[in-house]
């Protein structure tokens, strides 16, 4: 089991948390100028790196607040977790 | 005023049976040990609030119920007869007295003053559930990974958490810990604390 740290409740166990996908994925300005191919590539296309993926997670057992976490999808250690909004965090 | 209210509210729930009203005989005799406290605390009051912390509605809120509203993550804060718990950074749980919650909910709407603010009466959501004693925190410990120890989180310390898997809102008191459970969890929660303090009730 994932020891996640919610930026506001602190280290809880991962079965508190729900999943959320890759962070940072920005809806597109004008949604109807988009083919359908870029609107398939923003719903359905994602990043699947080995190493250090920013995500979001839900403490939906907890403070029902969505943030972001830099997980090394490797080792699944959890290097930032940060909250809604603010950039992600520059790991060495 | 505020008590004919109340009094209307009794009367008119005089039928009502509180979530784990059929556990009192057998929390007693769990509590007979005296290492040991378990029992329900029925028909609280609670107030669900939603607000800006940084807004003047929240200061007028903290000001109308004398309790300002705690901004520290996971933390309690009292005053006369009502507790404020830290649900969220925008969200608390007013907790008072049985047939509290019109009067409550007329204070901090009144206090909102049209702000964008959220007041909504959640009492029937949850009953309340208290572990006393020596002993409650080797109780919790089975079915809560949270750090119960005094040091992390004593007295005036509020978490959500999952206890023996059932979301619950576990308050830190000076006399031991109360747990809201949803009025759906509290018979299963019930069993469950009566089933982990087996070990701890004397003679069992």
């Amino acid at each position: 089991m994932l020891l996640i740290a919610c930026p506001w409740c602190g280290p809880r166990d991962e079965a508190e948390f729900h999943y959320g996908g890759q962070a940072h994925v920005a809806y597109p300005e004008d949604p109807a100028a988009l083919s359908d191919e870029e609107w398939a590539r923003y719903l359905f296309f994602r990043d699947n790196p080995e190493g250090l993926f920013a995500e979001r997670w839900s403490h939906t057992a907890g403070c029902r607040r969505w943030f972001n976490a830099v997980r090394d999808t490797a080792t699944n250690e959890i290097h930032a977790v940060y909250r809604a909004g603010e950039p992600r965090p520059v790991i060495a | 005023m505020a008590d004919s209210v109340a009094a209307s509210v009794a009367a008119s729930m005089a039928e009502r049976r509180s979530p784990a009203a059929a556990f009192a005989a057998r929390f007693e005799a769990a509590s007979a040990g005296g290492g040991l406290r378990l029992a329900e605390i029925p028909f609280l009051t609670q107030i669900n609030l939603r607000v800006d912390p940084k807004s003047p509605a929240a200061e007028r809120i903290g000001t109308a119920i004398g309790v300002p509203l705690p901004v520290e993550p996971g933390t309690a804060a009292g005053g006369g007869d009502l507790e404020v718990l830290w649900l969220g950074p925008d969200e608390w749980l007013v907790v008072g007295p049985d047939g509290a919650a019109p009067g409550l909910v007329e204070r901090l709407t009144e206090a909102a003053d049209g702000e964008h603010v959220s007041v909504v009466d959640v009492s029937a959501q949850r009953t309340t559930l208290v572990v006393a004693g020596d002993r409650a925190r080797d109780v919790l410990a089975h079915g809560c990974a949270l750090d119960l120890h005094p040091r992390v989180f004593g007295p005036g310390r509020v978490a959500q958490t999952m206890l023996a898997r059932a979301g619950v809102v576990l308050v830190a008191g000076a006399d031991g810990f109360r747990l809201l459970v949803r009025s759906s969890f509290a018979a299963y929660v019930a069993e469950w604390l009566l089933d982990a303090s087996v070990e701890y009730v004397a003679g069992g």
